[in-house]
C-alpha cells in the first residue's frame, strides 16, 4: 500500500494564557468559514479527525481543532510538575477567546463537546457577540459526580486503564470498533489527573443551571446535538437545556454515545451537515 | 445463567491476559440471589450460589433483577449498555474495597456483559 497523507496540518502556537508562557498544539484543515472544535475531558483535538478529513465539511469551512494546554501534543506550562491541574469556567472561557484571537478568527463558529459542549453555554451566555453559531454536542447544564473521582488519579490504579474503562460505556453500541478504540486510546493517553482536573469544571465549577435559560439565540444561534447512548449528559438533560432557551435547535442523534465526532464521524456528519449548510444561509 | 461466566470468561484469552495480576473474590447480588465469584490470576475459578452464612468477598456490585436482565439483553438500552450507566442510575450499587473494581473496570465490564446474548458486544 502506497503512504498518503491526510489534509491536516498541525503547528506549534506560543502565547500567554492566564499570565503565563504557553505551547499549544493546533490542528486545521479546509478553507471558509472557521469552524472552532472543543475536545472532551481528558482526551485532545485527534476526535475531529473524522471532519477533518470530510471534504464535505472542509469545502467550506476551516476547521480548527486546538489541544487545551495539558492535552494531547500541548504542553503543560512550566511549573506544572508542583500544581494539581483544574479546570475552571474563567480559564476554559479565556483560553478559547485568546485562541480564536490569536488565529485572527472572525466569528468563527465554535462546536465543543461534553466540557466542550458546556463552555458552548457558557460562551452562548457570555460571548454570543463573538461567534457566528454555537453547537453543543453532549450539552447539559450540570452532571452529578457518579463515581469517585479521586480513581482517575492515585498510584495505585493505573491512569490511562482506568479512564478508558471508565468511558467506554459512553461510546454508542453501533460505533466502528476502529473508531471506539482510537477513542478510548486517546483516553488511555492523557497526562496524569487531566481528566479528573477537567471534570472539576464539568462536574462542579461549570455548574451553568441558574443562568443557562438567560441564553439569547438572537444573539447568536444555538444547536444542541446529544447522542441517545450517553449517559453521563442524557438526552433529558439536552432536551431540558433545549427547553428553556428559546429558539435553541436540539436534535437526540440515535444510537450515538457521548463522543460521536470520534466514536461515529460518519453516523454524525448525517446530523451536523444540516446544522453546518443551516448556518451557512445565515 | 450466571454459571457459565467461568468458561465464557475463560475462553476468552485476552481478557484473561489483561487480568492476570487479578486475583479475588467479589460478591454479585442480583435481586435476592447471591453469588460468590473466585478469580485466580484473571481465570474464574468458581462461580457459587448463596444462599451464603458469611460470605467474604472484596467488594460487591448489587443490583435488582430487571437492571441485570436488561443490561444482559443483546442490545441493552440507553442506561442499561454499562456498569457505570447502571451506577449513574443509581440502581447498581459498588460497595467494599473498590480499588480492586476500579483497577481492573475494564475486566470487570467485559466479564459480565460476557453474559449477554451470544454476538453481542461490551
Amino acid at each position: 500500500m502506497s503512504a498518503r497523507f491526510e489534509p491536516i496540518t498541525g503547528r506549534y502556537m506560543h502565547l500567554d494564557l492566564f499570565g503565563r508562557p504557553h505551547r499549544v498544539y493546533v490542528e486545521e484543515a479546509g478553507e471558509g468559514t472557521p469552524l472552532l472544535c472543543l475536545h472532551t475531558a481528558g482526551s485532545d483535538g485527534r476526535q475531529y479527525r473524522g471532519l477533518m478529513n470530510d471534504a464535505r465539511v472542509t469545502a467550506k469551512h476551516r476547521v480548527i481543532a486546538f489541544d487545551m494546554p495539558w492535552h494531547g501534543k500541548s504542553s503543560p506550562p512550566a511549573g506544572w510538575h508542583e500544581e494539581e491541574y483544574q479546570l475552571t469556567s474563567a480559564q476554559y472561557t479565556t483560553m478559547i477567546l485568546e485562541i480564536a484571537a490569536a488565529l485572527e478568527l472572525d466569528r468563527p463558529i465554535v462546536m465543543g463537546c461534553s466540557i466542550g459542549g458546556r463552555i458552548a453555554l457558557h460562551l452562548a451566555l457570555e460571548h454570543p457577540e463573538r461567534f457566528r453559531a454555537i453547537i453543543g454536542l453532549q450539552a447539559g447544564a450540570h452532571v452529578d459526580p457518579y463515581y469517585d473521582l479521586n480513581f482517575l488519579h492515585r498510584p495505585d490504579v493505573h491512569g490511562g486503564e482506568v479512564c478508558g474503562a471508565i468511558v467506554s460505556g459512553l461510546v454508542g453500541p453501533d460505533a466502528p470498533e476502529k473508531e471506539r478504540w482510537e477513542t478510548l486510546w486517546h483516553y488511555m493517553q492523557g497526562g496524569p489527573g487531566i481528566f479528573k482536573g477537567d471534570l472539576y469544571f464539568y462536574k462542579l465549577d461549570g455548574d451553568i443551571r441558574g443562568r443557562v435559560a438567560e441564553i439569547d439565540t438572537r444573539r447568536c444561534p444555538l444547536f444542541l446535538l446529544s447522542g441517545e447512548y450517553d449517559y453521563s449528559c442524557t438526552p433529558e438533560e439536552t432536551l431540558a437545556v433545549a427547553k428553556s432557551i428559546p429558539g435553541s435547535e436540539v436534535t437526540i442523534m440515535k444510537g450515538l454515545g457521548h463522543f460521536p465526532m470520534s466514536e461515529d464521524p460518519q453516523a454524525f456528519l448525517t446530523h451536523l451537515l444540516p446544522v453546518l449548510e443551516k448556518i451557512g444561509r445565515g | 445463567m450466571i454459571e457459565t461466566l467461568r468458561e465464557r470468561v475463560n475462553g476468552d484469552e485476552g481478557l484473561v491476559r489483561r487480568g492476570r495480576y487479578l486475583t479475588t473474590t467479589f460478591l454479585l447480588e442480583v435481586g435476592q440471589t447471591c453469588w460468590l465469584i473466585q478469580i485466580f490470576e484473571g481465570r474464574i475459578v468458581s462461580v457459587a450460589s448463596g444462599p451464603f452464612v458469611m460470605p467474604s468477598s472484596s467488594f460487591a456490585l448489587r443490583a435488582p433483577e430487571e437492571e441485570w436482565k436488561k443490561f444482559w439483553s443483546a442490545r441493552p438500552p440507553p442506561g442499561s449498555n454499562d456498569l457505570l450507566a447502571l451506577v449513574k442510575r443509581r440502581v447498581l450499587k459498588a460497595e467494599g474495597n473498590l480499588q480492586v473494581f476500579m483497577s481492573h473496570l475494564r475486566y470487570f465490564k467485559e466479564a459480565l456483559a460476557k453474559l449477554r446474548a451470544q454476538g453481542a458486544t461490551a
